[in-house]
């Protein structure tokens, strides 16, 4: 795994974030998932599905309990890709 | 913000979605009068958002079972079975839900939440893996949390979905439950279970069946949907509720499995809590009887369930893929589906309202939930009141 890849999990990230999110706000690694995107839960937890697939990895989502920026999002699936790979 | 002002903030959030939506929800009811009729402020109204799908809520059988059991051993138990020891009925009761389902063990809980979350949480920890249905009830989801095991979901009922989780569980399919339900309470929908079976029995992991829904609907006998598949030797744990067509409170879990025993000496949820009254229990082993020798009262049911939907369906009403007792119209904007909701009560009609995020995939749902005890003419009744406001609220759009 590479910063390439890195970079594609962050613009994922970003790209789906955006068409979900109820405001329009632009998305950076800072932005916070839950008070700033009012993402709510079942659209974070298919989101999560749609990135297992698109990384072909299983992110179990009692580990979002610690993720509340995009970064560490991005870092969490990051760091399971690595390890799966 | 402080605690009491998050509180507060949900608060708004909740009533700014809905502004005349606010009594929608915990509804006061007055009086019952029976499985099918009761009280609301002064309206008498039919009911049709209840699990009561046997319609033995009044059953003179249970009633007196559950009377004779208060004056001979009391009102409550006061503690758990751990400390204060099992009563008579816990331990016959255990034994009629393993003869039921021909199963060598069974556990009684004091609620069908509790017996998701004692079973999931005895069942699986940290390190281990659950497999779960994206549309799981929130004690299936709780139960996984509680255990600390790592929980993956699978879309809805989608199959494929689930097969390219289980592939990339690997080696720790050794160590994973699989969670899915007879009858899923939000679209009356079943669980594919023998292609879960199939899958189950490619790659791995120990099944667990909720029969919550199906318990006493479906299948001849009434054990759910291990009956009407034949399947019932293929699932290892199945976990299911009193409160829906037993009529009481409580839930249990069965297996062939003899490690089910130790989760009485594990599962907090077990034993951190007070053990069903008597009179639950009584009125549960009553229902029970009564459940199994049912088929007449299932076939009515399943007369009211097939009537109820073809009529909704025709009208242009988008229902979940299967008719059954739980019959939800899926409406596009929480505004309509109060207005639906609020002119049925207009009608004399209670349903269920269901709003986001309790359902699925941001839906709004207007859920009639189907019970034996309703007539031929309540349940026209009822199909012609939708038909009508079907218009009136302009459901297409
Ligand atoms: C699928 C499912 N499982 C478990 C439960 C919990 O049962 P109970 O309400 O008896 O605690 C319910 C109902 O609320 C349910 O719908």
């Amino acid at each position: 795994m590479t910063e390439s890849n890195y970079d594609e999990i962050m613009k994922l990230l970003c790209d789906r974030l955006s068409d979900l999110a109820n405001a329009d706000v632009l998305i950076t690694p800072e932005t916070n998932l839950i008070n700033q995107l009012s993402i709510d839960s079942i659209k974070l937890l298919n989101l999560i599905m749609e990135v297992e697939d698109a990384f072909d990895i299983s992110i179990p989502i009692n580990v979002l309990t610690d993720v509340q920026t995009v970064r560490e999002l991005a870092d969490l699936v990051h760091k399971i890709k690595i390890t799966s790979s | 913000m402080n605690l009491l002002e998050k509180l507060d903030a949900a608060a708004a959030a909740r009533k700014a979605l809905l502004p005349n939506g606010v009594g929608a929800f915990g509804i006061p009811i007055e009086e019952i009068f029976s499985a099918t009729e009761a009280r609301i402020g002064d309206r008498r109204v039919l009911l049709m958002g209840t699990n009561n799908y046997l319609g033995l809520t009044f059953a003179p059988e249970c009633i007196r079972a559950a009377h004779e059991a208060i004056d001979k051993e009391g009102t409550g138990t006061t503690g758990s079975r751990m400390a204060n020891g099992s009563y008579f009925g816990h331990r016959a009761l255990e034994r009629e839900f393993a003869d039921f389902y021909q199963c060598s063990s069974s556990i009684v809980f004091t609620t069908g939440y509790q017996a998701n979350l004692g079973t999931i949480s005895g069942l699986v920890g940290p390190g281990d893996t659950v497999l779960i249905d994206g549309d799981s009830h929130a004690s299936i989801f709780d139960g996984c949390i509680l255990s600390g095991a790592n929980i993956i979901r699978f879309k809805h009922n989608d199959m494929a979905d689930m097969e390219k989780r289980l592939r990339r569980l690997g080696d720790n399919i050794e160590t994973t439950l699989i969670i899915a339900e007879g009858i899923y309470s939000m679209l009356g929908d079943q669980a594919p279970l023998a292609d879960i079976v199939q899958l189950k029995n490619k790659y791995g992991g120990i099944l667990l069946l909720d029969e919550a829904h199906s318990l006493g609907v479906l299948g001849k006998s009434g054990q759910g949907l291990v009956e009407t598949t034949g399947l019932l030797n293929e699932v290892d744990f199945i976990t299911g509720t009193f409160s829906k067509s037993l009529c009481s409170i409580g839930g249990f879990c069965v297996s062939n499995h003899p490690q089910l025993e130790q989760l009485r000496y594990v599962s907090h949820p077990y034993i951190f809590t007070a053990s069903p009254s008597p009179a639950t229990i009584a009125s549960t082993r009553a229902a029970l009887e009564l459940l199994r020798k049912g088929s007449h009262l299932r076939d009515k049911l399943w007369s009211n369930c097939r009537q109820l939907y073809a009529q909704l369906k025709e009208v242009g009403y988008q229902l979940g893929p299967d008719p059954g007792p739980v019959i939800a119209a899926v409406v596009a904007t929480p505004q309509q589906a109060l207005l639906l909701w609020q002119q049925l009560l207009e009608h004399n009609i209670y349903v269920n309202l269901i709003l986001p995020p309790a359902a699925p995939e941001g839906k709004s749902l207007v859920r009639c939930s189907v019970n034996a005890a309703h007539t031929t003419e309540e349940i026209r009744y009822v199909g012609d009141t939708f038909a009508k406001l079907y218009g009136a609220i302009n459901m297409q759009t």
